[in-house]
């Protein structure tokens, strides 16, 4: 057993396990954090994704000690005290999701694509974005409107701010 | 997976002892492709050499016209370098429609050289740019390194450090993506280099990655997609399987070089 050490959503944790655990499992096993999912276990549809020092990862591809000593945001780091991140919002008012499954790691990719291009996001860009991301209900189109409208939003609230 | 031992790998050096001394080991780059055959058990390496911490190992570097890519750099960094942008577009292009943007993040030039999938798109920019793959013990030229599927000229425990090359005068890459893997079905790279003009065929092989002389002779001539509309490609030699037999590929060959080279201007 090895012991992992990792930064997650702004709290130092850690955990012993196994080297050949993959960081999903870690995630969610030792750690509890659920809200991360397993969808396909084949790096393809993005159920996984969480950022490890900042970028967005597929977790389920990944060995928790390769990440051991890095910076680790899921899900449930994104909201503040109470309140959604724009982001979530965004999902929440443009119905960008059904059943659900695949909606943190299309969250969590959101979130990177506006961490990355935030403000010069165009439909086209959204679903080159998705590429990595499977989502069986939605047909995608909600998805893409809740994400460039988080991202109007978001390029506002920096305009404000400036 | 299989049980396997974990080794984080501070330096060149360190890797290198730790893989001579882990004779069922592995390197271990960004794992893309690595952790899900592991997952598969079709790989079950006994330790696993993790090589991402090494820092000389990552950047891209560009002196004039010489450009260094670490070889553990990710395909994001590749894609997003603005210094490379201004010299060789084409294989910041390439980087950038690798995999997904996770994939991007995690996946490294030198894991997949080392790889040598016969559909990986690296394959195709290194040896289409001419370039040369640099070890812990020397240097290779691309036309000597890649040697069949998954085969590379890499010794036992020699590993990939960089990869480097001329920026060419002109250069473009074209694929055919697999709907689903978003690997090449076929994609094909094109450089006019002072060198002379190179194409590199990538996801058709059924050897893998191969120069088109014929297409490179006729840009030669004239560097223009017009130049190669009466050259046919010939199957034999080119992949058969569930997404396009060889006859498919051949056609996809001339389009994505077509494609390729009005891409470079």
């Amino acid at each position: 057993m090895t012991k992992v050490t990792l930064t997650v959503n702004g709290r130092a944790m850690s955990g012993e396990c196994e080297d050949r655990t993959l960081l999903v499992n870690f995630i969610r096993e030792k750690l509890g954090l659920t809200g991360t999912h397993v969808g396909c276990d084949t790096t393809q549809c993005g159920a996984c994704v969480v950022h490890m020092d900042g970028r967005s990862v597929k977790s389920c591809s990944i060995l928790a000690v390769q990440a051991s000593g890095s910076t680790i945001t899921t899900i449930e780091g994104l909201a503040g005290q109470g309140e959604l991140h724009p982001v979530q919002a965004a999902f929440k008012e443009h119905h960008g999701l059904q059943c659900g499954f695949c909606t943190p790691g299309m969250v969590m990719t959101a979130v990177d694509m506006i961490n990355r291009e935030g403000g010069s996001l165009t439909e086209e860009k959204v679903r080159a974005g998705l590429e990595g991301n499977i989502c069986r209900c939605t047909g995608y189109h909600n998805i893409v409107k809740a994400i460039l409208a988080a991202d109007a939003e978001m390029a506002g609230g920096r305009q404000a701010a400036e | 997976m299989y049980a396997t031992s974990y080794h984080r790998a501070s330096s060149v050096e360190d890797a290198v002892k730790l893989k001579s001394a882990h004779d069922e080991g592995k390197y271990l780059s960004g794992g893309m492709t690595l952790i899900s055959t592991m997952k598969q058990r079709l790989a079950a390496p006994s330790d696993l050499i993790d090589l991402r911490h090494i820092p000389s190992l990552r950047g891209v570097r560009i002196e004039g016209r010489k450009v260094t890519i670490g070889a553990a750099t990710p395909h994001a960094d590749v894609a997003a370098s603005r210094e490379l942008a201004a010299i060789c577009p084409a294989l910041c292009q390439l980087a950038g429609h690798i995999g997904d943007p996770h994939v991007r993040h995690m996946g490294t030039i030198g894991g997949s050289i080392a790889n040598n999938d016969p559909a990986a798109d690296y394959p195709a920019g290194v040896l289409g740019l001419g370039a040369t793959v640099v070890t812990d013990r020397r240097s290779i030229s691309a036309d000597d390194f890649f040697t069949g599927l998954f085969e590379t000229a890499l010794a036992e425990g020699e590993m990939v450090t960089a990869v480097t090359f001329e920026a060419p005068e002109k250069a473009g890459y074209a694929k055919f993506n697999n709907p689903a893997s978003r690997f090449a079905m076929t994609g094909v790279f094109v450089a006019k280099t002072a060198g002379g003009v190179r194409v590199a065929v990538t996801g058709a092989g059924s050897s893998g990655v191969f120069r088109h002389s014929g297409f490179e002779q006729a840009l030669a001539g004239n560097w223009s997609a017009d130049a190669l509309s009466n050259i046919t490609v010939d199957s034999s030699g080119l992949m058969s399987d569930l997404h396009a037999n060889a006859e498919y590929r051949a056609n996809l060959v001339k389009v994505m070089a077509r494609r390729a080279v009005a891409s470079a201007g």
